[in-house]
């Protein structure tokens, strides 16, 4: 398709209520906790209290010997053996030798309420020696820092290396130190930020059922079922087919369920008490110190520029810890931090290293905030201070197809250009600004994604359609492939039903990440339309003994494709479906793949801060998101997709961190002390929708889901920059690192 | 645990004497509530106090001032126009605890009894000069607000002391309050530091004040100093300096996850300065 073919659309790019809308708002949308079976149990689990610790001895005598406890299970309970990801799945799950963070499982307990269980799990007595920890990305690589695991370290870690770098990242293309010389301007950089949650309104919540058979069900709440199967089965040396997993109703997610926690425990509660389902549910301290928060980011950037703002080198080196476990996403970070930006010469070098810390899981767009918190951050000081517009050296400076990206491959059709020309236009770029109040402007990029997608569609009985999907629902993805299969079919919006089915229903689905429902489930599901469409001709054929190749499908009907091919009136989806009992049987159409064709997307933000100058406060005055989402198919859940990457982004800047005592701990497994935005923090997020098609996607989808992440970090930066005249370079920026900035800038 | 809802605090005084094991009362609950869930507090028994006559209600005292029932929610005080007329600054500090909907529950007594150094409502009551009627074992009795609060978590209630109703002055004329704090949200979340000014002016001239810090020590806590350095003042720049220096010498905070003591210590000057400004403003009668 070519890239400037704007089709018109009967239903695409239109803005129906979400299917799921009046469950959500009635209350009748089933949760991952609002699950329940008969004779089911209720599990808790024990956490360590400790950062680093030997677990000497568990003693569950005293918790077993509690009336209603029916099963309790410690890592003993679990196989051995194990190697690579499913150990550290494992590992995590449930200690093994040591304790590795606070917050650790230790033991799990299944009774007959839930404040048995909490009874019973304050019975089991553990005996730890504590061991010296580290929590920090800094402390945790020196060479001389506690040991977290003896030969973590995969091949691509160098001899010599300290102790705690599991991976390590090398690439890179031209000579950067010839591209400094070619610069007017090098400035080099460090920067840091900090772990932060997903902070998804739902906390964890599952129901779990075993047999001695190993015949299991599970229902839980996730971003992908498969991943749950398959991870809870390698966890416990199950059969994968032999376990069947539905999804519920989700409550946000964003990268942080598509891996297991306390699942497996569940199962294996289960499977302990005689086959009886056990439902756990986390409570938000759990969710906080035993999830998958982001990692902690530490990063040195070098950046050349001319004195006309052309780029000629770059240079980053990024230390991440992810936790206690290999993982933390510096390699993504690496590839989009330069991403937005056409430059010759790039080195890249990073150090994936353990910490005492749990276990990172995705986040929206995986390492990209980090490293664009930094490479943004220094390509707006260079521009101040070579006195040039941001928005003109990044237009400058900017990628376009047929380049080659920063991280190797060569960009198809992109919309980079298209988003900053948009953003220059935009009346947030000329509002007059007062006194405290400064203006930053920052890109971000994420990849998008594909993945293992199965897709089955089925004509009911009266002429709708009903589409099964295995990528939950995280952003509105069900009234998108709605509407692009009632776009397909000829049908109304709502004439089709998309259902997120369990792992019984379907081939293997990757979960809905990297902003890859609406490109992977959407473009299989048209694909399972058009062959819905072809066997439906096909009937029409039959009926009116022409052959198959001379009709077409127009307005959700055969018709004979011309003239010759015969007078016939056209027959309607529901008459053809009303008699496929006797034309041939059910019409469905399928579709499995590994969809080809995934659009990168490129975004801008602008935002305006006034920043108190007495207690360091930082207030969003105005926000703007532009990003390309190839096309929108629901332009509101787009809309809504920027806005809450762009929230998500403020909170990481600003308040939201993962803050560890001098004892290791968590300080705030609590909403109240881990402070995301509150709608009163926040102007209305403004949005404009660039459409450059992806040439991969029947509608021109890209996925919309992540970039809108990636550039509130340095884009606030640079605003509080433009305020106060101070450099934040340690994230987040909180009103008492502002304010103690703004004291030394003075002194 | 057992739950009891007794018809009288005399009644209520009693269960807490003779109760064994941990005794909370509840009022609101927004904070008891919350600790159960939590487990850091399992109490044995559960006194509530709600349903008390008398426990729902604002009256007017004869003497002027105010009496407001234990049990009445932050909304209702914010609905109530005489009361927020009189105290501005008595309500803006108790509208400020929790969101919308902890405000349909939460107490100012609540608010008090909970020991927190940063609870909201209590520098409005102590600048505002209010104090508690407590009904205990040996009769009723009448004690400062600021005299309540012994440390995080403590107060100086003693085993089946209830309190039983907040008493605030008569306004008087030409009076004026104020509380603002200072948090890195704008709402559901926790004063760094705290500041409530009441005063009294006569012409441009601030005869009587009283200033109390939150956030910023063990407890909520009177600054004489400050006071001082604004009686007799126009709230003129050295005032204001001088009641910044005042403020800043009471604090002795701690260093935490919410802020720093540096930190705590200066925004303390900071709003003092803003809250003396918006209480003069109001004493003078100009629209705040």
């Amino acid at each position: 398709m070519p890239k400037d073919e704007i089709k018109d659309f009967r239903l695409v790019g239109t803005r129906p209520n979400r299917p799921d809308g009046l469950d959500k708002v009635t209350g009748r949308a089933r949760y991952g906790a609002d699950i329940t079976a008969p004779g089911m149990l209720w599990g808790a689990v024990l956490r360590s209290p400790h950062a680093h610790a030997k677990i000497l001895k568990i003693d569950t005598s005293k918790a077993e010997a509690l009336s209603g406890v029916k099963a309790v299970v410690t890592r003993a309970d679990f196989p051995t053996g194990l190697t690579g990801e499913d150990w550290n799945l494992q590992e995590n799950t449930m200690a093994g030798e040591k304790a590795l963070y606070d917050g650790h499982a230790i033991a799990a307990v299944a009774a007959t309420s839930s404040q048995i269980a909490q009874e019973a799990v304050r019975l089991i007595e553990v005996e730890y020696e504590v061991l010296p920890h580290v929590t920090d990305v800094d402390d945790a690589i020196k060479p001389d820092a506690p040991v977290i695991r003896e030969g973590a370290a995969d091949a691509t870690v160098p001899e010599g290396m300290p102790p705690n770098v599991v991976k390590y990242f090398e690439f890179g293309r031209g000579d950067v130190d010839a591209g400094f010389k070619d610069a007017d301007l090098v400035m080099e950089r460090t920067y840091k930020t900090e772990a932060t949650h997903q902070g998804y309104i739902e906390p964890h919540a599952c129901l779990g059922q075993l047999g001695a058979d190993g015949k299991g069900e599970m229902w839980v709440c996730t971003q992908g079922q498969w991943y749950i199967r398959q991870m809870c089965s390698a966890v416990l040396g199950l059969n994968a087919a032999q376990l069947r997993v539905t999804p519920s109703e989700i409550g946000g997610g964003f990268g942080g369920k598509t891996t297991i926690f306390m699942e497996p425990l569940s199962l294996a509660l289960s499977q302990k008490a005689g086959g009886r389902p056990v439902k756990i549910v986390m409570s938000r301290s759990e969710v906080l110190r035993a999830t998958g928060p982001t990692a902690s980011a530490s990063m040195d950037v070098k950046i050349g520029m001319t004195k006309d703002g052309k780029l000629t080198a770059a240079r980053a080196e990024f230390r991440m810890q992810g936790g206690a476990f290999p993982g933390a996403p510096v390699d993504m970070a690496l590839y989009c931090c330069l991403a937005p930006y056409k430059i010759d010469n790039v080195e890249h070098i990073g150090y994936d290293v353990l910490a005492n810390r749990p276990k990172c899981a995705a986040y929206r767009a995986p390492g990209s905030p980090m490293g664009a918190f930094a490479v943004e951050s220094l390509i707006d000081e260079m521009c101040r201070k070579l006195d040039l517009d941001p928005m003109d050296v990044r237009l400058k400076n900017a990628v376009r197809e047929g380049d080659q990206a920063s991280y190797g491959p060569t960009f198809g059709s992109i919309g980079l250009a298209e988003v900053l020309e948009a953003t220059a236009k935009h009346p947030n770029l000329s509002a007059p600004l007062g006194p405290n109040q400064g203006r930053g402007v920052a890109s971000g990029y994420w990849f998008n994604h594909s993945g293992e997608t199965s897709v089955s569609l089925a004509i009911s009985e009266d002429g709708n359609a009903q589409v099964s999907v295995g990528t939950p629902d995280i952003g509105g993805s069900r009234a998108s492939i709605a509407l692009m299969v009632a776009e397909t079919l000829g049908i109304a919006y709502e004439d089709v039903r998309v259902n997120v089915v369990e792992t019984g229903s379907l081939g293997v689905n990757e979960p809905t990440h990297g902003s890859r429902a609406t490109f992977a489930s959407g473009k299989a599901a048209t694909v399972a339309a058009r062959a819905a469409i072809k066997e439906m001709c096909r009937r029409a054929a039959n009926e009116w003994g022409i052959d198959e190749e001379a009709v077409e499908w127009v307005e959700g009907a055969a018709q004979p494709a011309g003239p010759n091919a015969g007078e016939f009136p056209p027959m309607s989806i529901k008459e053809i479906a009303k008699n496929m009992g006797k034309t041939g049987g059910p019409i469905s159409g399928h579709h499995e793949s590994v969809p080809e064709g995934v659009g990168a997307s490129f975004g801008c933000h602008v935002v305006d801060v006034e920043v108190d100058p007495e207690t360091g406060h930082t207030k969003i005055l105005r926000y703007l998101v532009v990003q390309d989402a190839g096309r929108a198919i629901h332009p509101s859940y787009v809309e809504g997709q920027y806005q809450g990457g762009a929230v998500q982004g403020i909170g990481w800047a600003l308040n939201e961190e993962y803050v560890y005592g001098d004892d290791g701990r968590l300080q705030n497994p609590i909403f109240l002390d881990y402070r995301m935005p509150v709608a009163s923090d926040l102007p209305m997020i403004d949005t404009q929708i660039v459409e450059v098609p992806n040439p991969g996607h029947p509608f021109g989808v890209r996925g919309v889901g992540e970039t809108g992440i990636t550039p509130p970090l340095p884009a606030i930066a640079n605003a509080i920059q433009g305020a106060t005249g101070v450099r934040m370079s340690h994230l987040p920026m909180t009103p008492t690192k502002v304010l103690a900035a703004l004291k030394a800038s003075q002194e | 645990m057992d739950f009891h809802t007794p018809s009288s605090f005399e009644d209520a005084s009693k269960l807490a004497a003779e109760a064994t094991g941990l005794t909370r009362f509840l009022a609101g609950g927004t904070d008891v509530l919350v600790q159960m869930r939590s487990g850091t507090v399992l109490p044995d028994n559960l006194i509530d106090l709600k349903h008390i006559p008398g426990a729902q209600d604002i009256t007017r005292t004869p003497d002027g001032g105010w009496r407001i029932g234990i049990a009445v929610s932050g909304a209702r005080l914010g609905d109530h126009a005489e009361l927020v007329a009189d105290w501005p600054g008595v309500v803006e500090g108790m509208e400020l605890v929790g969101s919308t909907q902890v405000q349909g529950r939460a107490t100012l007594v609540g608010n008090l009894c909970n020991g927190s150094p940063a609870a909201d409502s209590v520098p409005g009551l102590v600048a505002a000069q209010a104090s508690v009627e407590i009904t205990g074992l040996t009769g009723v009795r009448t004690v400062p607000v600021e005299d309540i609060p012994a440390g995080p978590g403590k107060t100086t209630l003693q085993p089946g002391d209830v309190i039983s109703g907040i008493l605030l002055p008569p306004r008087g004329e030409n009076g004026g309050d104020a509380y603002q704090r200072f948090t890195p949200r704008t709402e559901m979340d926790i004063a760094v530091a705290g500041c409530a000014i009441s005063l009294r002016v006569d012409g441009d001239t601030i005869t009587e004040a009283r200033v109390a810090v939150g956030a910023v020590a063990p407890t909520v806590r009177l600054v004489p100093d400050a006071a001082d350095a604004l009686i007799g003042s126009t709230l003129d720049d050295a005032a204001i300096d001088a009641l910044v220096v005042a403020v800043r010498a009471a604090c002795n905070p701690i260093d935490d996850k919410r802020g720093t003591a540096e930190f705590r210590t200066d925004v303390a000057g900071v709003l003092a300065k803003r809250v003396a400004q918006i209480a003069y403003g109001r004493a003078k009668g100009e629209a705040q």
